[in-house]
């Protein structure tokens, strides 16, 4: 992980530097706020999955978040949008406790799940991860068939029920089944580059989560893949929360109905900017620095 | 002005066909290029005369007493003697490495790249495996000869037997062993893993059912590529007692034979190579040809299951 924020964020310095000659007074103005205005979005409280209160994100002694307030709504994608290394995949992987694998990675504030407080003493990361899957960048699938790559999670969650139909039904609702219902038992790595991607949902699935983060799952994938995916997404939201990291706006724009834009302070920090109901968001962002990013002025 | 264009045109292809076509000659890389191939020729033609050496005069012996020779005891007439108990000494010590080393040196992998914060003291740890990787087999020998003579003294012919000698080449492959795994180890991309975490698998489950799976290939071939190291170390056989002589290799009992004095193969080529007579350089080298097919096989195969198995990510 680490390498890899270091890249990005040495790519991207001519486009913060771009940005903040730009908007520098706003930059400033919410950089010095602290908490930024107008980030709450009405949601009924018990629709609430995610509650994050201040929560910062570190590696070593580098904030790579700062003071992030939002909650994810139930049901709903939310979609995390900003320009890159501004720290919204650390976002994303604070929510399933991803980064403990990291060394050196902590959290100051609170992450609420269901009213639980995720990093209070006591609370299994184990636990954490197979109620709150997740799906990444790159399609990642084990190099076995694709059934056990499918029955995995399952069997080491001690799954009763019939493993098959399991595997049959993950794959259905990741829409896959019909392109490898022949060949359950062929190495997963074979499959194209999108039937991956499907496959690592299915398997994230078959764990009956209640929330799938999702990772840039499109950046590897051309845009028939890409589009198959996101209308996965929308059939997934009617059983669960999806909260979906992308660079791509018009993907946020199309698949997601909350968005949250995140922005890079001077002290290379990602803060969000606003959240709003996509539609608000893209049509009357209530930031210059969103109207910037979404009108393509920086980014 | 107006002829000035064409003219122009002209010079340019005038000029781009002579810059493709004046072949000039990278004198400079030549040379090198010379050197290269001369470094190749000097140490294949050493490995060559070296080989047919070797060939000429042990060959006729192998084809002369055929199994005889494979089977024979050590004895001072050189028309008798044979490499049984040379072959049977480097068997059970290899025996030893792989009980001893490979269980410990794969363990010690997966805990260094699996489970190991990266601190100083692991840092430590990882170059001194490594450094110990490049100390002098003959080191290995006087630690063996101080500590696992003393130790495997009870077991008979005063701590001088093939138990000694086994933990010796065992430890002395030890850091090899490590290395190679955690290298299979770390070739393992970092998604999978990520992967297993994600669906809620716990370390140990991720370690279990992908790491070391997906790893395996990797570390096997680079444990049996460590046995051909073992099955060609002198020195540090020598030191710790290996002789040349009374190798009960005949005893009734399994155990009887390992607690008596031990030798392999490679101290039998070492004492014969030092005899003066004509006969016993001649089977010198046909015991050479033995190790080296041995030690050529072990690689062979070691090759064979890397290319078998090797895995793209």
């Amino acid at each position: 992980m680490e390498p890899a924020r270091g890249d990005t964020a040495v790519r991207d310095t001519p486009t913060i530097r771009v940005m903040t000659d730009q908007t520098l007074d706003e930059a400033e103005r919410i950089a010095s706020a602290g908490e930024p205005e107008s980030v709450a979005v009405a949601i009924e409280p018990d629709e609430v999955i995610f509650d994050l209160q201040s929560l910062s994100c570190f590696y070593g002694s580098f904030r790579a978040v700062r003071d992030i307030g939002l909650r994810v709504p139930r049901n709903k994608i939310t979609a995390i949008i900003g320009p890159s290394g501004c720290g919204k995949s650390t976002l994303l992987r604070s929510f399933n406790r991803m980064n403990d694998l990291v060394e050196g990675a902590r959290i100051e504030g609170t992450i609420l799940y269901h009213g639980v407080d995720l990093y209070a003493d006591g609370v299994d990361p184990v636990e954490v991860r197979r109620r709150i899957g997740m799906v990444f960048q790159k399609p990642n699938p084990f190099p076995k068939t694709i059934y056990d790559n499918v029955a995995f999670g399952p069997r080491i969650a001690g799954y009763k029920g019939s493993m098959p139909e399991l595997v049959e039904q993950s794959l259905r609702r990741a829409a896959l089944w019909d392109e490898v219902k022949d060949k359950l038992g062929s190495i997963a790595t074979s499959l194209s580059g999108g039937q991956q991607q499907r496959l690592c949902i299915a398997r994230a699935i078959a764990v009956e989560p209640d929330v799938i983060l999702m990772d840039e799952p499109c950046s590897a994938l051309d845009p028939i893949a890409t589009l198959k995916i996101e209308e996965l997404m929308r059939e997934l939201k009617e059983n669960y929360t999806i909260v979906i990291v992308t660079h791509n706006m018009q993907q946020a724009a199309r698949a997601s109905d909350f968005t949250a834009f995140l922005s890079m302070g001077d002290d290379r920090a990602g803060y969000l900017v606003e959240m709003a109901p996509t539609q608000q968001l893209f049509t009357s962002p209530t930031n210059r620095l969103t109207e910037d990013y979404i009108t393509g002025r920086f980014g | 002005m107006a002829a000035a264009t064409p003219r122009q045109a002209v010079t340019t292809t005038e000029v781009v066909r002579r810059r493709l076509e004046g072949g000039r000659i990278e004198w400079r890389g030549l040379v090198f290029e010379g050197l290269l191939l001369g470094s190749l020729i000097v140490a294949f033609a050493i490995l060559v005369t070296l080989l047919v050496t070797i060939l000429v005069s042990g060959l006729p012996v192998l084809l002369e007493r055929g199994l005889d020779f494979f089977t024979s005891p050590l004895a001072a007439n050189p028309a008798d003697a044979g490499v049984g108990q040379g072959i049977f000494g480097s068997l059970v010590l290899i025996g030893f490495v792989i009980i001893v080393a490979i269980p410990i040196g794969v363990g010690a992998a997966v805990y260094l790249e699996e489970y190991a914060r990266d601190t100083w003291f692991t840092r430590l740890i990882n170059t001194t495996v490594r450094n110990l990787a490049g100390v002098p087999a003959i080191v290995y020998g006087l630690l063996g000869l101080a500590f696992f003579v003393v130790i495997a003294a009870p077991l008979g012919n005063g701590g001088r037997n093939v138990y000694a000698g086994g933990l010796t080449l065992g430890v002395l492959v030890l850091p090899i062993v490590i290395i190679t795994s955690a290298e299979a180890l770390r070739a393992v991309p970092w998604t999978i893993r990520e992967a297993a975490y994600g669906v809620g698998a716990t370390r140990w489950e991720v370690v279990r059912s992908h790491v070391l799976p997906y790893a395996a290939p990797g570390i096997f071939t680079g444990t049996i590529l460590t046995l051909a190291r073992a099955l060609g170390e002198t020195a540090p056989l020598i030191v710790v007692g290996a002789i040349v002589g009374t190798f009960r290799y005949t005893a009734e009992s399994f155990f009887d034979q390992l607690s008596g004095p031990f030798t392999g193969l490679p101290t039998i080529i070492y004492a014969w190579a030092k005899r003066p007579d004509a006969e016993f350089r001649e089977i010198t080298s046909a015991a050479i040809i033995v190790l080296l097919v041995a030690l050529m096989t072990i690689n062979a195969v070691a090759i064979y299951l890397r290319n078998r198995f090797e895995r793209r990510w």
